[in-house]
C-alpha cells in the first residue's frame, strides 16, 4: 500500500548568487510550487538582497539604496526559503554534491543553480590598480565613485558601449566634466551602425561629454592617484576612471569543477540550462547557451522560468532570446533591434536621417519588402514600441514602410500596436505578450509588463487605451477633433511660436473652430505662460464655465462666491466681513473641505458688487474655479501646538501665496503639517510638506477624490529655501508636460521612470531644465493679480455681468430659492419659465 | 442675414436685443424676448443665431454661457452644466437626437440683432 509518507526527504535546491537572475528564479520557484519538494538555499556575496541592476544608475536619485531593491522584505514570503547574504560560494565538489561557502559552511544539495551573474571586464592597461579607478556594476562600486567624486572635477569612462554611456551618465549627474574613450570608430559599437553613432556623438557632445571614439587607451598615469589616461592621440588629464569595457561571466566555480565553458566564457549549458553535470544548471550572465552568453536580463529571466520548469519535469527551453535594446541614454533616446546591420541575405536598408536634429532611424526590411527584420533609432525612438513586436510578429509592412519613420507619420496605416498579432511579445523583459496584456485588462488584473526596463511602457499604454476606447470609453490622445496634437505637445508650440491668440493656433495646427475640450486646454497653456487676465479680449471665449465668471456654477445656474484664505488663517474682522457681504446678499454660507469659505447663490449679475465689497475688505480670489492653485492647507504647527516642530501655518500660506493664480492641467492642492501627525493631511495633496526636526519633507502626487492616491515622498530634510525651489521646478514640470485634466498623481505614473524620473529632473537636474523651471516660476509669481480685482475695475469685464443684454435690471426668473436649516437653496423648475409680458423690456 | 428695412417687422415679431457689435465672437449672451431667457451666439463669421436659453438636461437657465464651437461644420454650443453639446442652428441636442431646444429666427438689420418666431421643428 502507498501512502504519502511524511519521512520522504525533502529535497535540497542550492542557488549560488542573489541577483535579478537568482531572484526571478527563487520567484518563479515559489510561485510554482517547486518548493513542495525543495528547501532552497541562495546564497549571495553582496551585503544586500538583489536589487535592479538595471536601474542601478538612479542610485544617485534615489533615497536609499532599498529603493532600487527587488526584495524590500529582506527574505521571502516562504519558510522552506533561505537567504544568506554577504557569503561567496567558493568550492563546487560535484562528486560529493557539496558547495563551500566563505563563512565555512559546507551544504549538500540535490540540484544547484549557479546564477553568479557577471564582473566588468578591466582591460590589462597600466596603471589600472590606481587610486581613483573603478568600475559599475554594484551599489558598492557606485557609491565609491560618488565618494570619489566629490573632490574630482574630471572623470573618464573607458567604453562607449551601453554601459559605458550609462557610466558618463552618472559622472554627469555627479558635475564632472565627462569623457568617453571608445576604441572603436564610434559609439555603441554593438548596437549601432556608423551614422547612428554620429548622430548619438552630437547628442551626447551637447550635453558636455567629450567623446574620443577609435581612440584606444594605452596607460593611466599618476603617483598613487589617477591623474591623467594615455591615448594614442594623446593625454586626457583626469581625477576618476570607469572602467566600462564589457563584461565577462563568473563562470569559476564552474572551470574549477571541471563543468563545461563556452570558448569565449560562460557556463555551457543544453536548452534547459542543464550543464554537463545535470544536477547542475546554470541561468543569467554567467550562463552560455549554445555557447553565447546574454547581457542582458530579459534572456536571463526566461533561463530562471526554464530550470524551474525542468525541475517540475515541464518541457520548457531556452532556444536564444530578443537582443533589442531601447534606453535614453543621457536623454537621448537609443534603440536597436532584430537585425540592425542588415545582415540577413537581400536586406534592403531606409534611413532617414536628420543631422541638424541629431535623429537617425532606420529600418531594414526583406528583399520584397514585405517584412520589418530590424532597425535602429537615436533621437527619437517612438517609433520603437510599434516596431519591435513587428520584427517578431512577422507582420506584414504597409505599402510604404518608410511612413513608419519619417516624422510627419502620425499614426499612419494599419502600423499600430492594435495591428499586432495577440501573440506578439511586448515587454520582452518579461516575456508579456499584447494577448496577456489586453487578457489582465479585461480581467482588471496585472502583468509585469513594464515592471524592469520600462521600455514597453508606452506601448503597453497605447494597448489599454485602445482596450478602453473599444470598451466604448473615451481615451483622447490628440486633444479632440481640432487638435491632432496632446497637451504637452501644444504647450511646447505655444513656447516655441509665442502664440497667444487660439485663432492662430487653431489655423497653424488645428482645424474647425474649436470646442468646450480644446478651447479651456489652451487658455489654460496660454494662462500658465503668459499669466495675462482669464477674461481679457483673446481669452475670455475660450474660458471653461466657472473660469468665465470667474466663479462655480451651481445646478440652478447661481454662482458660489470662495474668497482666499490663505492656509486656513483669518482674522475676527474679516470673518466679518464675510458675514456681513453673506448676509447683505442673501448668500447660503459653508466651511469648506479646504479650509475656506464658500458663498453660495449669487447670481451672476451680483458677482461684481459682491467682489467690491470683498475686495475693500482686502479679500483676493481663491480660484476656487480654476484649474489652478486652490489651498494649502495647515495645521497650527510648532506656534500652538505641543507637537510642532517648525511653523506650518507660515509655510502654508507662503506657498499658497507664491503659487496662488498659477493655471495648471488640473486643479493643485497642498499641504503643510507641523509634524508627523499629519494633521493637514498633507499627503493627501498634490504637493504635501510634513515637518521634520531638521526640516521639511517634500511629499508629491496625493488626491483624494474618486481615486485617491497617497503623496509619496520626493526628497527629505529640506530647508525652506531647498523646498521652495524644488516645488517650483515640480509644478512648473508638471504644469509644461501632462496631459489636461490629469493630476499630478496620474500625471506622474504616466511619466516612463514615474517618480523616479520626476526626482532626476527635479532635485539632479538630469535634463538641466531647473534654471528654465526655476525662472517661469519667477515669472509667474512677479506677474501675479488678483483677477477679480482686475475685474471690477475694469468696465469691458463687467459688462458681461449682465442677465440680459436688453434688460439689464430684470433678473433671470428662472432662479428662485426655498429655504432649509435657515438659509437658501437652490429649487429647480421643470420648464422654462415665462415672464408677463408687462415686464418692460429695454431696446438697444 | 436677410436684409430687410426695420419698419418691416412688428416690434410683436420681431424684437430688437442688442447691436451685433456688442456681441463677443463665440461667446453667448442673454436676452430677454417675449417673457423668455433667450440665448444669443455669434459665430466666427459673424452669424447670429438664438436658442431658448434652459438647458433641459441641467433644467437651468444657462445655455448662453457655454463655450461655442464646431463638430465637423455644426456650429455648437456645450452647456455650461454638463457639456450638452447644442446645433446653434436648429436646437438640436448633438449627444442625444430626442432632445432638442428652441431655435428663433434670427436677422441682422443695420448692425441690430432681431429675434423673431421660433423655428419649425422641421429646421
Ligand atoms: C466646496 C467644496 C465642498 C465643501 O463643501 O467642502 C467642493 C466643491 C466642489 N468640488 Fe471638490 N470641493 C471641496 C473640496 C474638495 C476636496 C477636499 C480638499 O480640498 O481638501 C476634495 C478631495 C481632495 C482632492 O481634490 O484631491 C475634492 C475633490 C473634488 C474632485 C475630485 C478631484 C479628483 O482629482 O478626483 C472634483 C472633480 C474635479 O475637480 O474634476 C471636485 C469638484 C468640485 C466642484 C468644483 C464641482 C463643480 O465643478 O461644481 C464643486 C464646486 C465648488 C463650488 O461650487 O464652490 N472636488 N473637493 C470644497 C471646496 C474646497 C475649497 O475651499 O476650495
Ligand atoms: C549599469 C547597468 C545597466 C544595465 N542596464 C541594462 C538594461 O537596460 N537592460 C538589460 O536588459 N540589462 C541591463 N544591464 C544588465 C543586467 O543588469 C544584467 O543582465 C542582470 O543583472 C544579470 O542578472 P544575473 O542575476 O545574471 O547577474 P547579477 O545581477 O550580476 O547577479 C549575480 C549575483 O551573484 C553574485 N555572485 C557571483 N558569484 C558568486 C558566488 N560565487 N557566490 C555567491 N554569490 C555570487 C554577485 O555578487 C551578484 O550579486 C545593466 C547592467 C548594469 C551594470
Ligand atoms: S500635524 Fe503635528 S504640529 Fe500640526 S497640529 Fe497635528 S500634531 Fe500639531
Ligand atoms: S520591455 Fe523592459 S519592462 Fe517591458
Amino acid at each position: 500500500m502507498t501512502h504519502l509518507s511524511s519521512n520522504r526527504r525533502r529535497k535540497t535546491l542550492v542557488v549560488a548568487g542573489h541577483g535579478m537572475v537568482g531572484h526571478r528564479f527563487v520567484q518563479a520557484a515559489i510561485e510554482r510550487g517547486l518548493t513542495e519538494t525543495y528547501d532552497l538555499v541562495i546564497v549571495g556575496e553582496e551585503p544586500r538582497p538583489a536589487y535592479d541592476r538595471v536601474s542601478l544608475t538612479s542610485f544617485f536619485s534615489v533615497e536609499s539604496a532599498d529603493e532600487l531593491s527587488l526584495l524590500r522584505e529582506g527574505r521571502y514570503d516562504d519558510p522552506r526559503v533561505r537567504l544568506v547574504l554577504g557569503t561567496t560560494v567558493t568550492g563546487l565538489d560535484r562528486d560529493t554534491r557539496t558547495v563551500a561557502l566563505s563563512d565555512g559552511e559546507v551544504l549538500a544539495y540535490d540540484a544547484l543553480v549557479l546564477a553568479t551573474g557577471a564582473a566588468p571586464f578591466v582591460p590589462p592597461v597600466e596603471g589600472r590598480d590606481l587610486d581613483g579607478c573603478f568600475v559599475y556594476r554594484t551599489i558598492e562600486d557606485l557609491e565609491a565613485i560618488r565618494d570619489a567624486s566629490i573632490t574630482a572635477t574630471r572623470g573618464v569612462v573607458i567604453g562607449g558601449g551601453l554601459l559605458g554611456l550609462e557610466a558618463a551618465n552618472a559622472l554627469v549627474q555627479l558635475g564632472l566634466e565627462t569623457h568617453v574613450v571608445e576604441m572603436a570608430p564610434r559609439l555603441m559599437p554593438v548596437q549601432l551602425d556608423d551614422g547612428a553613432g554620429s548622430a548619438l556623438v552630437r547628442h551626447i557632445e551637447k550635453l558636455g561629454v567629450t567623446v574620443h571614439a577609435g581612440a584606444a587607451t594605452r596607460a593611466i598615469t599618476g603617483d598613487g592617484r589617477v591623474e591623467a589616461l594615455q591615448t594614442a592621440d594623446g593625454e586626457i588629464g583626469t581625477d576618476l576612471v570607469v572602467f566600462s569595457a564589457g563584461i565577462r561571466p563568473r563562470d569559476q566555480l564552474a572551470r574549477e569543477s571541471g563543468l563545461e565553458v563556452a570558448e569565449r566564457g560562460g557556463v555551457l549549458v543544453d536548452e534547459q540550462c542543464r550543464t554537463s553535470d545535470d544536477r547542475v544548471f546554470a541561468i543569467g550572465e554567467c550562463a552560455a547557451p549554445g555557447g553565447r552568453m546574454y547581457g542582458l536580463v530579459a534572456p536571463g529571466y526566461a533561463m530562471a522560468e526554464v530550470v524551474v520548469d525542468a525541475l517540475l519535469d515541464g518541457p520548457g527551453t531556452f532556444t536564444g532570446a530578443d537582443m533589442s535594446t531601447k534606453l535614453k541614454l543621457l536623454g537621448v533616446d537609443v534603440a536597436s533591434f532584430g537585425d540592425a546591420f542588415a545582415s540577413t541575405d537581400g536586406a534592403l536598408e531606409l534611413v532617414f536621417a536628420d543631422a541638424v536634429g541629431g535623429v537617425y532611424k532606420k529600418l531594414v526590411v526583406t528583399e520584397d519588402g514585405s517584412r520589418l527584420l530590424g532597425g535602429i533609432l537615436v533621437g527619437d525612438a517612438s517609433a520603437y514600441g510599434v516596431l519591435r513586436p513587428m520584427v517578431a510578429s512577422g507582420i506584414a509592412l504597409p505599402a510604404n514602410p518608410e511612413e513608419l519613420i519619417l516624422p510627419a507619420a502620425r499614426g499612419g496605416a494599419a502600423t499600430g500596436p492594435t495591428a499586432m498579432p495577440d501573440e506578439a511579445q511586448v515587454c520582452s523583459c518579461n516575456d508579456v505578450t499584447k494577448g496577456q496584456i489586453l487578457a489582465a485588462a479585461e480581467a482588471e488584473g496585472t502583468t509585469r509588463a513594464g515592471s524592469t526596463c520600462g521600455s514597453c511602457k508606452p506601448m503597453v499604454k497605447t494597448l489599454i487605451e485602445d482596450w478602453f476606447a473599444r470598451q466604448g470609453k473615451v481615451v483622447d490622445k490628440g486633444l479632440c477633433e481640432h487638435f491632432a496634437l496632446t497637451r504637452q505637445e501644444l504647450f511646447d508650440l505655444v513656447a516655441v511660436h509665442g502664440y497667444r491668440r487660439f485663432d492662430d493656433l487653431v489655423e497653424a495646427h488645428g482645424r474647425g473652430r474649436g470646442c468646450d475640450v480644446c478651447k479651456p486646454a489652451i487658455a489654460s497653456i496660454l494662462a500658465s505662460q503668459f499669466n495675462g487676465h482669464v477674461l481679457a479680449e483673446e481669452t475670455a471665449p475660450l474660458q471653461d464655465t466657472n473660469d468665465a465668471y470667474l466663479a462655480n456654477i451651481q445646478r440652478n445656474g447661481t454662482y458660489s462666491v470662495v474668497p482666499r484664505i490663505p492656509g486656513g488663517e483669518i482674522t475676527p474682522e474679516k470673518l466679518i466681513v464675510i458675514g456681513e457681504v453673506a448676509r447683505d446678499f442673501g448668500l447660503y454660507t459653508k466651511i469648506t473641505g479646504g479650509q475656506r469659505i464658500d458663498l453660495f447663490g449669487a447670481r451672476m449679475e451680483e458677482l461684481p458688487a459682491i467682489w467690491r465689497r470683498l475686495v475693500d475688505a482686502g479679500f483676493e480670489s481663491g480660484h476656487a474655479y480654476g484649474k489652478s492653485l486652490r489651498t494649502v492647507k495647515s495645521c497650527v504647527g510648532s506656534t500652538w501646538c505641543r507637537y510642532g516642530v517648525q511653523d506650518s501655518t507660515s509655510l502654508a500660506i507662503q506657498l499658497e501665496l507664491r503659487y496662488r493664480g498659477l493655471r495648471s492641467p488640473h486643479k493643485l492642492k497642498g499641504g503643510v503639517s507641523g509634524c508627523a501627525r499629519e494633521c493637514a493631511e498633507a499627503r493627501a495633496k498634490d504637493f504635501g510638506v510634513i515637518a521634520t526636526e531638521k526640516g521639511w519633507n517634500l511629499y508629491v502626487g496625493g488626491n483624494g477624490g474618486a481615486n485617491p492616491a497617497h503623496a509619496r515622498l520626493l526628497a527629505g530634510d529640506l530647508d525652506t529655501d531647498t523646498l521652495v525651489r524644488y516645488l517650483d521646478r515640480f509644478l512648473m514640470y508638471y504644469v509644461r508636460t501632462a496631459d489636461r485634466l490629469q493630476r499630478t498623481a496620474a500625471w506622474i505614473d504616466s511619466l516612463d521612470g514615474g517618480l523616479d524620473r520626476v526626482r532626476a529632473v527635479v532635485v539632479d537636474d538630469s535634463l538641466g531644465l531647473s534654471a528654465e523651471l526655476e525662472e517661469a516660476m519667477t515669472r509667474h509669481v512677479g506677474s501675479y493679480f488678483d483677477e477679480w480685482k482686475a475685474t471690477v475695475e475694469d468696465p469691458d469685464k463687467l459688462a458681461r455681468f449682465v442677465s440680459f443684454v436688453n434688460a439689464p435690471d430684470t433678473p433671470d426668473p428662472n432662479i428662485s430659492f426655498g429655504t432649509e436649516r435657515g438659509q437658501i437653496r437652490p429649487e429647480v423648475a421643470g420648464e422654462p419659465v415665462v415672464l408677463a409680458a408687462t415686464i418692460p423690456v429695454g431696446a438697444p | 442675414m436677410t436684409q430687410a428695412p426695420p419698419h418691416d417687422c412688428g416690434t410683436d415679431d420681431w424684437q430688437p436685443v442688442c447691436r451685433v457689435a456688442e456681441l463677443e465672437v463665440e461667446r453667448g449672451a442673454t436676452a430677454l424676448v417675449h417673457g423668455q431667457a433667450i440665448a444669443i451666439f455669434r459665430t466666427h463669421d459673424d452669424e447670429v443665431y438664438a436658442l431658448g436659453n434652459h438647458d433641459p438636461f441641467a433644467k437651468a437657465s444657462v445655455l448662453a454661457r457655454g463655450i461655442v464651437g464646431t463638430r465637423g461644420d455644426v456650429p455648437f454650443v456645450a452647456s455650461p452644466m454638463h457639456k450638452h453639446a447644442f446645433d446653434l442652428r436648429s436646437g438640436r441636442c448633438l449627444d442625444d437626437a430626442h432632445v432638442s431646444v428652441p431655435a428663433y429666427d434670427v436677422r441682422v438689420v443695420e448692425g441690430v440683432v432681431l429675434v423673431g418666431h421660433r423655428k419649425s421643428d422641421a429646421a
